[in-house]
């Protein structure tokens, strides 16, 4: 499938020239048109902020919700109807910053969904503010000393949670970038790609040059990436920070969609069926007394 | 005259006083009584003293009453509301070794029953419970293999305890057919009917069927009293109804996973009290602009902030009202008792799907906890049907149209795409900043209230609707004034109910500006429902009777509370 069949006409993308987000909407596009999946099998999910602003810039079922809501908004539109591939799409201070207590927990669910999170170090939207993984040190018009939180360590936190996939790129490497959106994609379960992304307009540290500098691309077997208590070491590792599928759970551990009752006895989305009005009836007369 | 009386089960929490109600409540309307039940806990999981009332009757009750005729309290320590409930022509049925003197030398009937001492003959101390109900059971000539019955239900799944409890069941239900030939047992006894075979419900279960009744599919909450008996009853019937329960993270994840559902061409609900509906109100907002179907449950306790957790009260109106940021049509619905609330979270879901609003379902805690007998409940009443449409290629979310109401598409029924956005957007849901736009989509959004204005449910009016007085109420108040007007037996004063607050039925602006007198009975301190209906009618409300102390109204308070005000004239 060619990835044009993504493209959405006409369109004003309102990010900046040279943005890394250009380059991992088109990774996106790939992925999922090598994989076969049409726009309108998809459903795109994001909350508020540049990189939460991809779905506008493509085809598929959009909800653009709110700023940190993705990953509920997601949860749900999933196990209404199972047979949706969903991708919850946001930046770092969306996903790990307002978001963060969904984040915690929507691993701890496993629902089968894509979690993509454009990781540029920095607010862009609100305009240059510290977030939740800018580097200490970083000076902003707000953290006027420089920023003296530690940065959160998306990665280390979703494999000590338990995520059944987890893996980092960089998105000037698109190839990188579109196979592990594409593995993320196939994965079973909740599956995070946390993607570093210079911001060229507020990050004057974390740059093209400087991501370059301090990455390192990692092969790894399939067996290798089962290995969680490696894929901690490798996430805790750095700089240079390990590029690639960090862990992948392969022991077939069921979905959250799997595990509803809703879904044991009857495979059909919820759109389909109609309320059991007999069986309700039936409960009701059970409160008959006499 | 009416026979009736009023039964009332003390006891500290864990001690299994709701078993004995719910045993009781059961063996009286199968024996033909009418039957109503209400209770008042503290917040603790063990101790305290909790009480919880039974009323039966020759006719239909729902309604907390401050009378107690018989009082049976499981353990001591009674509670100041119980005591000032207390006067000569109460009974007690206590147990001395238990209640030591706390009754010695009150002016009280005390009708010692060693309720310990025959339950540790029989089965052991634990089946005290058993020897209440039972001994209650033969007080009011309910036969025993009722009870026996029952209580192999309550206890199906642990033999052992099943014996011990039949064992003092029997001896407590030889010493209650003692105490009745005796005849020290001096209370008339209500008629029953042999034909009434009543459902009991409690509002906890008359929500939660109502909304499955309405295809409610898919609910979410995180756990708070009194919301929680909701997420309790759909979980535990999740595999029966096969439907989607999550116990999630935080209010937030609640409300935003019900949006995702909704949009997947669920029905979702989230649950919870009003400080978990305050933690939604970013998400009601989304519904809004959005315009993705969405039905909350409040469970309305005392606040602000943590409060009185199981507590009740109805002070959630405003909150409901005007929650969200922004400007976007809704509703409310304020059921009165389980019929009601089975009925209006039926419609809720109808109405979220067919006009693409949130729907609000403000029940509160006396509400929920009741247990209300009712004749029948039409399940199929109306036919059931989804309001999406399949999608054609090119397919606009938010197409304008005369109604206001655009097609609703839900994900992959249909070939088109379906775009939803929670910024201003154009008709196909891109981000849109154009004035005009702007102005369009805002109007379009609003234009559906005139739609929910037409569709509204009129009030109950009940008495002389040509009436001088009128008793205006809201949501579980509504059968408490209804019986204090029956009591008063005034035949210049008509109550007028609402079970929806939101928008009003055009009635009200009449039923308002037809009254002489108009007084506010509601379960708040500023007297929320009569601000509404200055907002609605520019009519200042004559009298206010409000409560705001934790506790639902009794009919006596109300009967006091409107003869009062009708002694002192007054009026338009």
């Amino acid at each position: 499938m060619n990835p044009r069949e993504y493209d959405i006409e006409p369109v004003d993308l309102s990010w900046c020239p040279g943005c890394g987000n250009f380059q991992i909407l088109s990774a996106l596009k790939e992925a999922l048109a090598e994989l076969e999946i049409l726009p309108h099998d998809v459903v795109l999910i994001s909350g508020i902020g540049q990189a939460a602003k991809t779905p506008h810039f493509m085809k598929g079922h959009i909800i653009q919700g709110l700023h940190g809501r993705a990953l509920p908004v997601a949860t749900g539109v999933k196990a209404a109807n199972p047979e949706l591939t969903v991708l919850a799409i946001g930046g770092d201070g969306d996903m790990y910053g307002e978001g963060g207590n969904h984040l915690l927990h929507t691993i701890r669910r496993n629902p089968d969904l894509t979690n993509l999170v454009h990781n540029n170090m920095v607010y862009g939207l609100t305009k240059g503010q510290a977030s939740p993984t800018s580097p200490v040190g970083l000076k902003t018009p707000i953290q006027v000393e420089g920023v003296f939180s530690e940065p959160l360590n998306p990665v280390a936190l979703a494999i000590s949670q338990g995520a059944s996939f987890v893996a980092r790129t960089f998105s000037a490497d698109t190839e990188l970038t579109k196979e592990v959106i594409k593995a993320a994609i196939l994965h079973k379960g909740y599956a995070l790609v946390d993607i570093f992304q210079p911001c060229v307009s507020f990050n004057k540290v974390n740059t093209y040059k400087w991501f370059r500098e301090n990455t390192i691309v990692m092969e790894s077997s399939s067996e290798e990436q089962g290995d969680r208590k490696r894929a901690m070491e490798l996430a805790l590792s750095g700089p240079p920070f390990p590029l690639g599928i960090l862990y992948r759970d392969a022991s077939g551990r069921p979905s959250f969609e799997d595990r509803l009752q809703a879904y044991r006895r009857n495979k059909d989305p919820l759109w389909k069926r109609t309320p059991d009005l007999a069986g309700i009836a039936a409960y009701i007369e059970t409160l008959r007394e006499g | 005259m009416v026979n009736e009386l009023s039964i009332v089960l003390c006891g500290a929490a864990g001690q299994g006083v709701q078993t004995v109600e719910v045993l009781l409540v059961k063996a009286l309307g199968s024996s033909g009584y009418h039957v109503f039940s209400t209770k008042e806990s503290m917040s603790r999981v063990r101790g305290g003293n909790n009480s919880t009332e039974i009323r039966i009757s020759e006719v239909h009750r729902e309604a907390f009453v401050d009378r107690i005729d018989l009082l049976v309290p499981i353990k001591g320590g009674l509670r100041k509301n119980i005591w000032k409930r207390l006067d000569s022509s109460t009974i007690v049925l206590g147990d001395r070794e238990e209640l030591k003197e706390e009754f010695e030398g009150k002016e009280i009937r005390f009708i010692d029953v060693p309720f310990l001492g025959i339950a540790r003959e029989a089965g052991g101390a634990v089946t005290a419970n058993s020897v209440a109900a039972a001994v209650l059971c033969a007080l009011f000539r309910i036969d025993f293999p009722i009870l026996e019955t029952l209580l192999r239900e309550r206890f199906a799944k642990t033999p052992e305890m099943l014996e011990k409890n039949l064992l003092s069941a029997e001896k407590g239900y030889e010493r209650g057919t003692i105490l009745l030939e005796k005849a020290e047992f001096g209370l008339t006894l209500p008629k029953p009917d042999p034909c009434w075979r009543p459902l009991l419900m409690d509002g906890h279960k008359a929500v939660s069927l109502g909304s499955l009744a309405g295809g409610c599919n898919f609910v979410t909450a995180y756990p708070m009293s009194p919301g929680s008996g909701v997420l309790a009853f759909m979980a535990q019937n999740a595999s029966r109804f096969e439907i989607v329960v999550e116990q999630v993270e935080d209010e937030i994840s609640a409300v935003n996973m019900v949006l995702g559902a909704w949009s997947a061409g669920g029905r979702g609900m989230a649950t919870t009290s009003g400080g978990g509906f305050a933690l939604m109100e970013e998400g009601i907002s989304l519904s809004g602009v959005a315009e993705i179907p969405l039905v909350i449950h409040l469970g309305q306790r005392p606040g602000p902030a943590t409060g009185m957790a199981t507590r009740t009260e109805q002070a959630d109106l405003e909150l409901a009202l005007y929650a969200g940021h922004g400007e976007f049509p809704r509703v409310l619905f304020t059921p009165g008792n389980a019929e009601e609330a089975f009925e209006l979270s039926r419609l809720a879901f109808d109405w979220a799907d067919r006009y693409q609003v949130p729907v609000f379902i403000l029940t509160d805690e006396y509400l929920l906890d009741s247990i209300f007998e009712l004749e029948n409940l039409e399940v199929g009443k109306t036919d059931f049907s989804h309001h999406f449409v399949e999608t054609e290629p090119g397919y606009a979310r938010y197409r304008v149209t005369e109604s206001g109401v655009s097609p609703r598409g839900i994900f992959r029924h249909g070939r088109g795409l379906v775009r939803i956005d929670s910024h201003e957007h154009d008709e196909k849901g891109h981000i849109e900043e154009d004035f005009d736009v702007r102005e369009r989509m805002q109007r379009k959004r609003m234009s559906k209230l005139r739609l929910l204005e037409e569709a509204a449910l009129p009030p109950t009016v009940r008495g002389n609707p040509g009436s001088k007085t009128r008793v205006f109420c809201w949501g579980s108040t509504g059968p408490i004034v209804a019986e204090a007007l029956e009591r008063l037996g005034d035949k210049d004063v008509c109550m007028v109910h609402l079970k929806q607050v939101y928008p009003l039925h055009n009635s009200i602006q009449n039923l308002v500006e037809e009254a002489h007198r108009i007084v506010v009975v509601e379960g708040n301190s500023t007297g929320q429902l009569a601000r509404l209906i200055r907002l609605h009618t520019g009519r200042n409300v004559e009298g206010r009777i409000l409560n705001f102390r934790g506790h639902q109204f009794s009919v006596e308070e109300v009967s006091e509370g409107l003869r009062k005000f009708l002694e002192g004239g007054g009026g338009k």
